[in-house]
């Protein structure tokens, strides 16, 4: 009966086809290890996300002066609310830690080198797409730091020359953050996982045009891959388990972890919180912002673009790695740099996290902490750039195949 | 057909472009009052001026009114506050150099946007940074006792929105839009 069915539609829309070449006999490299677990986790995330926030949606009310009331009456009065809000607002901590290791793993073992190009740069698009869905949905809840986020955020647009002023009461809809803008923001938050879903689509069609990188950077023959299914199937499903565990000690055991305690106060125009902390997923580019501040009148406008550089140099980045090897596992200058970025993104971090005036070490202005970190962050790019082009790393030798 | 004309192709590349240069003009000027429907409506625009009764407002109190959204400072000040800031007037330091009399219309009455030029947050009431005057919370600028900007990552001194004393007692903030 089945088979009869599946018959018919394949006659005129090849699924079975399509599936058995695609995720079933699709030919996978045979060594990938755990970091090639979190595209699938990311995937799973995004669904997390897409249901919780469609149902939360449904209880929503985009109004500045409803949201507020609307989100904590999700929270006490609608029918398991608080797990919808809950799974949601984790959800979005738990898509940039799979979505970074992701791209972190791209960058430790080449996978961005010719040929997957493209399929890099279309990971960046959905990676610059997931920060603008994120930073609108924490407008929603209308909080204060909902309410001082947008605010010192769409704030950067103003540096622009000539049109920045303009350009920021556009996007308000107003003379400053309110009630057309909540609305607006709203109805984006509502869109672009859409798009990032046709990304994701693009992303993966790319991939499965260029397959899959691996541990070792080399081009696979056929003998060194295995099926995707039950291989990978099995793994990635492992992953997901694993990945739910701790999403759940989260959602359960501490909810509010990633919240500021200021968002549960209803946003107040008059009034900015004391201290003023984005999500921390931002929290890297924040403390880049912050760390020009030496330039007089340039200042902003220079922080900006030094934030907008940190996330778009990452599109140049196969043509900065000159290596004719493409994995750092047999580079050991570049495997050394990587793990200092790695640390330098944590350092920068936590300056962001820091009121802006702290004092660290007895004496030292965290300010001056944040610009060496910058400096740092964009070094690494540079020497990767030069100590390729100019052969200074000697690759080991790579084998020819598994 | 096996050949296609020199004159032939050139039409064809004419036709071509004129469709597209068509499209695209079509497409923009569609886009248009998309662009627009984000811009200010006509109600927001409607909340243009505020007024505000001087009378209850002693010397040296500051009252924060909201004003399109924003919140104004309305610092009456002590003559102390008037000096320190006039006495400060040709300091070359100064990042955006005003004079104290060109934003304080009355000199007893500094009227400010207070939103911070860096990055928009409201700076603290007076008193609370150095010079006397406001600290902005988030990044840590400093304005002195006119509103200027002396320390911190702000480009410029607080903006001094349009305001006209219609007596005495009463101001009005923000200009009427015909
Ligand atoms: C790319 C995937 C998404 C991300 C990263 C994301 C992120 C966020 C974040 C960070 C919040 C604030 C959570 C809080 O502090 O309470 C939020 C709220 C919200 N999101 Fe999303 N979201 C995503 C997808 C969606 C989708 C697809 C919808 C609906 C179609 C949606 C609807 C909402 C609603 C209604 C709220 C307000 C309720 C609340 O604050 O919990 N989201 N989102
Ligand atoms: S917004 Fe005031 S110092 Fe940054």
């Amino acid at each position: 009966m089945f088979k009869s069915i599946m018959a018919w539609v394949d006659e005129r829309l090849p699924i079975t086809e399509v599936i058995k070449s695609q995720a079933i006999e699709y030919p996978t490299p045979k060594n990938l290890n755990y970091w090639w677990n979190f595209g699938s986790l990311a995937l799973m995330v995004l669904i997390i996300q897409l249901v919780s926030g469609i149902f939360l949606a449904m209880h929503y009310k985009p109004d500045a002066k409803l949201a507020f009331d609307a989100v904590e009456h999700i929270m006490r009065d609608v029918n398991w609310g608080w797990l919808l809000r809950y799974m949601h607002a984790t959800g979005a901590t738990f898509f940039f830690i799979a979505v970074y290791i992701h791209i972190l793993r791209g960058m430790y073992y080449g996978s961005h080198r010719s040929p997957r190009e493209i399929l890099w740069w279309i990971g960046v698009i959905i990676f610059f797409l997931l920060m603008a869905t994120a930073f609108m949905g924490y407008v929603l809840p209308w909080g204060q730091m909902s309410f001082w986020g947008a605010a010192v955020i769409t704030n950067l647009m103003s540096a622009i020359p000539v049109i920045g002023e303009d350009l920021v009461v556009w996007v308000w809809g107003g003379f400053s953050v309110g009630d057309p803008t909540l609305n607006r923001f709203f109805a984006l938050h509502f869109l672009l996982p859409f798009v990032v879903i046709g990304a994701v689509g693009v992303h993966v069609w790319a991939l499965h045009a260029v397959h899959s990188n691996n541990p070792e950077g080399i081009d696979l023959e056929h003998k060194d891959t295995i099926p995707f299914h039950p291989y990978y199937t099995i793994k990635d499903l492992y992953g997901m388990g694993v990945f739910l565990i701790l999403f759940c000690v989260f959602v359960f055991f501490a909810p509010n972890f990633f919240l500021e305690p200021d968002n549960y106060i209803q946003a107040d125009p008059m009034k900015t919180p004391a201290h003023i902390v984005p999500e921390w997923y931002f929290l890297p580019f924040y403390a880049i912002l912050r760390s020009i501040d030496f330039l007089g009148q340039m200042s902003k406008l220079v922080g900006v673009i030094a934030m907008g550089a940190a996330i778009a140099i990452l599109f140049v980045l196969p043509f900065l790695d000159r290596s004719p090897v493409r994995s750092f596992r047999y580079r050991p200058i570049s495997s050394k740099l990587f793990w200092i970025f790695v640390v330098d993104c944590f350092v920068l971090g936590w300056v962001g996290y820091n009121p802006a005036d702290a004092v660290v070490l007895g004496s030292l202005p965290i300010v001056y902490v944040g610009r060496a970190a910058t400096a740092v962050y964009f070094s690494y790019f540079f020497l990767l750039w030069f100590i390729t082009v100019f052969k200074i790393e000697r690759p080991l030798p790579v084998p020819k195949s598994l | 057909m096996s050949m296609v004309d020199q004159h032939e192709e050139n039409r064809r590349d004419f036709l071509i472009m004129a469709t597209s240069a068509v499209g695209a003009v079509g497409v923009a000027g569609a886009a248009w009052p998309f662009i627009r429907s984000w811009s200010p409506s006509a109600d927001v625009l409607a909340q243009a001026t505020t007024e505000v009764d001087l009378s209850s407002i002693q010397a040296g109190q500051m009252v924060t009114v909201p004003w399109q959204g924003k919140p104004v400072f309305i610092l009456h000040r002590t003559t102390q506050q008037i000096e320190a800031a006039r006495k400060d007037d040709g300091d070359a330091s100064m990042r955006d150099p005003e004079k104290d009399a060109e934003r304080a219309k009355k000199a007893e009455w500094l009227v400010l946007l207070a939103s911070c030029t860096h990055l928009g947050c409201v700076p603290q009431p007076i008193g609370t940074g150095e010079y006397g005057g406001f600290l902005c919370p988030c990044h840590g600028t400093h304005y002195d006792t006119s509103g200027r900007v002396r320390k911190g990552p702000a480009p410029k001194n607080l903006a001094v929105p349009h305001h006209e004393f219609k007596n005495d007692k009463t101001l009005v903030i923000g200009k009427a839009l015909a």
